[in-house]
């Protein structure tokens, strides 16, 4: 049944797969977010709903296991943190091109290389513009609250399923690591093998007596049949850029001034917002839910209404590149943003919206 | 000669699992042979319906254009993790991987490892030729002291180049692993055995016991630079010395 709980974002995330009616997670313990395999393996899911919980010797192990069980048409996932996701990036990039679905988790941790363990959001290019080799998308959720956590689970799953694609949760090490109040949904029960041939009639389930051979395989040798492989894959993507873009639009209807940014900064922006009005600015927020597909659109037409835009992200500036090439020189963007795991925070993202927005040339 | 093809007189014939198309391995190769008999167990157990298989990089890349069951390609050394997934979510399915030496025990050295200490409960078909031979015959992690390729001309060097790694002896040694054999199929005898090893091999997942592992030491003409029959005695006096067959661990009943 539903429940209300105060729980982290990590143990959020391990709650919602079982209640999601997960078959199977594959993992590797990294910080911050060891959690979600840990309270995993509190929870012994295999004693209630019959999933499968398995620690790997490596990402790259738990990757490629999240490639056989979606390609047996199960629900599985796996998450991981930055450094993580990149020794990953092999495995996700052949299962967008075999097509299987899965969910994965970045709890992202500030970067390049071991970086630090702090809260960051500098692997935003690395979600939404491929991260492997080959054309290919993820669909890409941004949460900014435990409760959106725990709801991307299921939404990540749908999704990923629809069309045949792995999906993303792009959180942070603070969303991970914070507790917040979160309602969890009630337990769904595990696809039945029945349910999966009839859903998956794809999935490499053993031919059965009513069927030939089902492949999944990312390799095709001639050329000109690889091209259509890319067309159909790039169709699909396009379907998701019409159909599955996901935003959240705040005190935008009277603004002269955008905030736009996505998951944990979204949160800080809405105080800076409030600080805004406070001080006569008329700031709204837009925030991309979907960061692939990306809210084109509603930037498209806001940048006709206001003045400014500022981009704030707890990276260099990766966002702000799909924020100019939405709104298409119509109105001035700025980027402002903490590096190396620093979370900014709300009176300084107000000001830097005065001097390089407001005040700025 | 009409007189006896006739159906009673029927003694052998082409797997039912083999799909009619002629294999892209090279004249010579075992490779057709280990797919042969492979096909041959799964339709001997009636089991066609309920297996499932991973195919390498490597040569065997294309297998599932040859075994007609339910099958997922995998990256380059991953095909236990892929197995390992399919078989704790299907643990009344029968999975195989079928692997060559560069994918089992150079690039997938950790996962091959890994999965036959969990003693996942699948079957290991490993097909060692000392050689990369898709990729144009590089130098493996079982080439042979001394033996040339094209990224050791002048022969393995093991005190520049590492010495051969003898895998399988290596998970024989595991708790997870149930049943390890090394074979080949270079001649009538040595096919009769073989296929009998991976029967074994697949017979066991019934016992849910752990991983069983077959070797299959092979011929690679190609890489080898040689005629066939010149490959396989060339495999008798270097290869099998090295890798000697026969059974390293067998049940304990």
């Amino acid at each position: 049944m539903e429940e209300l709980r105060l729980m982290k974002g990590n143990d959020a995330i391990a709650e919602a797969a079982i209640r999601a009616g997960a078959d199977g997670y594959f993992g590797y313990p990294i910080t911050p977010q060891s959690e979600i395999l840990e309270t995993l393996m509190v929870l012994e899911p295999w004693k209630t709903t019959s999933m499968v919980v398995l620690q790997a010797e490596s990402e790259v192990s738990a990757i490629n296991m999240v490639y056989g069980g979606g390609g047996c048409g199960k629900k599985v996932l796996t998450t991981s943190s930055s450094p993580g996701i990149s020794l990953m990036q092999e495995g996700i990039s052949y299962m967008a091109g075999a097509e299987i679905p899965c969910l994965l988790v970045n709890v992202v941790r500030g970067g390049p290389g071991l970086g630090t363990i702090q809260p960051s959001q500098a692997d935003y290019f690395q979600a939404c513009k491929g991260g492997g080799h080959g054309d290919y998308k993820l669909i890409v959720l941004a949460p900014s609250s435990v409760q959106e956590m725990a709801d991307f689970v299921e939404l990540g799953f749908d999704l990923a399923f629809k069309y045949r694609t792995p999906a993303l949760i792009l959180s942070d090490g603070a969303i991970g690591q914070m507790m917040e109040k979160v309602m969890l949904k009630e337990q769904k029960p595990r696809w039945t093998e029945a349910e999966i041939r009839k859903n998956n009639p794809w999935a490499t389930t053993g031919r059965g007596p009513n069927r030939n051979q089902n492949l999944l395989t990312s390799l095709e040798l001639d050329s000109a049949v690889q091209e259509q492989v890319n067309i159909r894959l790039q169709a699909k993507y396009k379907k998701m850029q019409e159909n599955e873009v996901r935003f959240e639009a705040i005190q935008c209807d009277d603004a002269d001034y955008i905030f736009v940014a996505f998951g944990l900064t979204a949160r800080i922006c809405q105080k800076s917002l409030a600080l805004a009005r406070e001080k006569g600015i008329k700031v709204g927020l837009l925030r991309p839910i979907t960061l692939f597909p990306f809210p084109e659109k509603q930037l498209a037409d806001l940048s006709k209404k206001v003045k400014g835009m500022l981009v704030v992200e707890m990276n260099a500036g990766q966002m702000i590149e799909d924020v100019k090439l939405s709104v298409n020189c119509n109105v001035k963007v700025e980027h402002f943003g903490r590096l190396g795991g620093i979370i900014p925070s709300p009176n300084e993202i107000l000001e830097a919206l005065e001097n390089k927005i407001i005040g700025g040339k | 000669m009409n007189d006896i093809i006739k159906p009673e007189n029927l003694v052998y014939q082409k797997s039912k699992i083999l799909h009619e198309k002629a294999f892209h391995y090279c004249p010579g190769c075992g490779h057709s042979t280990a797919h042969r008999i492979l096909a041959e167990v799964i339709e001997e157990m009636g089991i066609e319906e309920t297996t499932l298989g991973v195919c390498p990089v490597g040569c065997s890349v294309f297998a599932y254009h040859y075994l007609n069951v339910d099958m997922q390609q995998a990256a380059h050394g991953r095909a236990t993790a892929i197995a390992t997934a399919m078989k704790r979510l299907f643990p009344d399915h029968f999975v195989f991987t079928y692997q060559g030496d560069g994918d089992l025990a150079a690039i997938g050295t950790a996962e091959t490892i890994h999965a036959c200490n969990r003693g996942e409960n699948f079957t290991i078909i490993f097909i060692n030729n000392g050689i990369y031979g898709m990729t144009g015959g590089q130098m493996a992690p079982t080439t042979l002291p001394g033996m040339k390729s094209s990224t050791c001309p002048y022969g393995r060097d093991t005190s520049i180049m590492g010495n051969p790694l003898k895998i399988t002896e290596m998970v024989a040694t595991l708790p997870g692993t149930y049943y390890v054999t090394r074979q080949a199929v270079h001649t009538p005898a040595a096919v009769r055995k073989c296929k009998k090893a991976l029967r074994k091999a697949f017979e066991s997942q019934k016992l849910k016991k752990g991983t069983s592992f077959v070797e299959i030491v092979s011929n690679c003409n190609s890489g080898w630079k040689m005629k066939p029959v010149e490959s396989n005695k060339w495999m008798e006096e270097n290869m099998f010395p090295f890798f000697p067959l026969g059974d390293i661990k067998v049940p304990q009943e």
